[in-house]
């Protein structure tokens, strides 16, 4: 499918700028063009894609779906699901959370939702296409799906209602399983085409940058790491590599966009896949800048418990990785 | 009558591109209205909605959980 790509990196490398083949700087340009490439494109796609879903099944669809529905026990998994096709910004998470307690849907459920939205979302989804394939793609999703299930459950096991902050307590007592009306239900494809596109375009400029800084520097480690170096460092024998990765990723905010494309080398050059993942869900799924918009509605204590049960999932599903692959 | 624009916002970068828009917008084409920036959780919540930024003309909500075009606002506005 990507043949013509790589054909176009040949011709632009080899014929164009007249480099030979085999050199590291040679290798490096060649992987730097061709990942650039297909990756950008899958991104436009993804993107795409996941705008005309959510044009159709916007924050407030779910919203109401999960406030009318009980499942008995399956909204975890629903809430978590919705999770995916809705695309997810830090700074909304506060609304969103008020929103979902105001409709009288339960707090572990809303964490559901809250740890999936970040952690699938399309920017990550159309990188890992690029980078892994479709195969790791599906079972990066699916195991983001379970995890926001997991998560959720686990939460709502722990009764935090008490550690919300007080007016948010205050809205708890006087929720009520409402429905929202929201505008924009009949909009035409043609009206949505241009916004969707607008968003598609804005999301881009955001990312863009950091993705080719990141495929750059995977290119030059590309071509000068030698193959199974971090194979020493970072065996599936070492216990310590997978809560040490988690943790080390959680700082960083999910705009390091440009780390997936530089994990991806180090899977290359021999770190487990399991650690790999778990560090990506680190990066993406928690992040400081939304920790501290949480403490608007929830205490120290619970965004601290909502993080260490989050963080204990991914580590668990990071080893769960890199036993099953 | 001069309008009243509200936009709701934590105060993320999407929302401050959303205040510089509108006001661009209002500017340029001598749109008589008030802007008003609504940050606060617990007013923005008043509103109902679950993205922001929103823009709300004379209290309805025109656009929320994204950035919007500056045709679109034009069009909201006049």
């Amino acid at each position: 499918m990507f043949d013509w790509i790589d054909r176009l990196a040949d011709r632009i490398v080899y014929d164009g700028i007249g480099m030979s083949s085999g050199t590291h700087m040679a290798d490096a340009l060649h992987f730097f063009i061709y990942d650039s490439i297909k990756i950008l494109l899958l991104l436009v796609i993804v993107v795409f894609l996941m705008g005309v879903v959510n044009s159709y099944f916007p924050i407030d669809r779910v919203r109401n779906y999960l406030s009318r529905n009980r499942l008995y026990g399956l909204e975890y998994f629903m809430a978590s699901l919705f999770g995916v096709v809705t695309p997810f910004c830090s700074c909304s998470s506060v609304p969103l959370f008020i929103g979902f307690v105001k409709g009288g849907i339960p707090l572990g459920v809303t964490f559901a939702f809250l740890v999936t939205s970040p952690l699938v979302n399309e920017v990550a989804v159309g990188l890992f296409l690029g980078l892994f394939g479709a195969k790791m793609t599906g079972i990066y999703v699916v195991s983001g799906v379970l995890l926001g299930t997991l998560s959720g459950m686990i939460l709502q096991r722990l009764h935090l209602e008490r550690l919300l902050t007080p007016w948010v307590k205050q809205v708890l007592e006087q929720s009520q399983r409402d429905q929202v009306a929201f505008t924009g239900e009949k909009q035409t494809f043609k009206q949505r085409f241009k916004v969707i596109l607008n968003e598609v375009k804005t999301i881009l400029k955001g990312v863009v940058p950091y993705v080719l800084l990141g495929i750059a520097i995977g290119g030059v480690m590309h071509g000068y790491v030698p193959e199974g170096f971090f194979e020493h460092y970072m065996s599936k024998d070492n216990i310590f590599a997978v809560p040490l990765a988690t943790i080390l990723a959680v700082p960083m905010y999910s705009n390091a966009s440009g780390i997936l494309p530089v994990v991806q080398v180090l899977v290359d050059k021999g770190v487990p896949i399991g650690t790999a993942i778990a560090f990506m869900m680190g990066v993406v799924a928690l992040s400081l800048p939304e920790a501290m918009l949480l403490k608007k509605v929830m205490t120290v204590r619970l965004i601290g418990v909502f993080f260490g049960v989050v963080t204990f999932c991914i580590i668990l599903s990071g080893y769960l990785f890199n036993v099953i692959l | 009558m001069s309008k009243v624009i509200k936009i709701l916002g934590t105060g993320c970068p999407n929302c401050k591109t959303t205040v510089a828009l509108v006001t661009e917008v209002v500017h340029e084409h001598h749109i008589e209205a008030e802007i008003i920036k609504v940050e606060d959780i617990m007013d923005i919540m008043q509103y109902n909605v679950l993205s922001t930024p929103a823009v709300v003309v004379d209290e309805e909500i025109k656009i929320k959980g994204r950035v919007p075009s500056k045709e679109e606002l034009l069009e909201i506005l006049s």
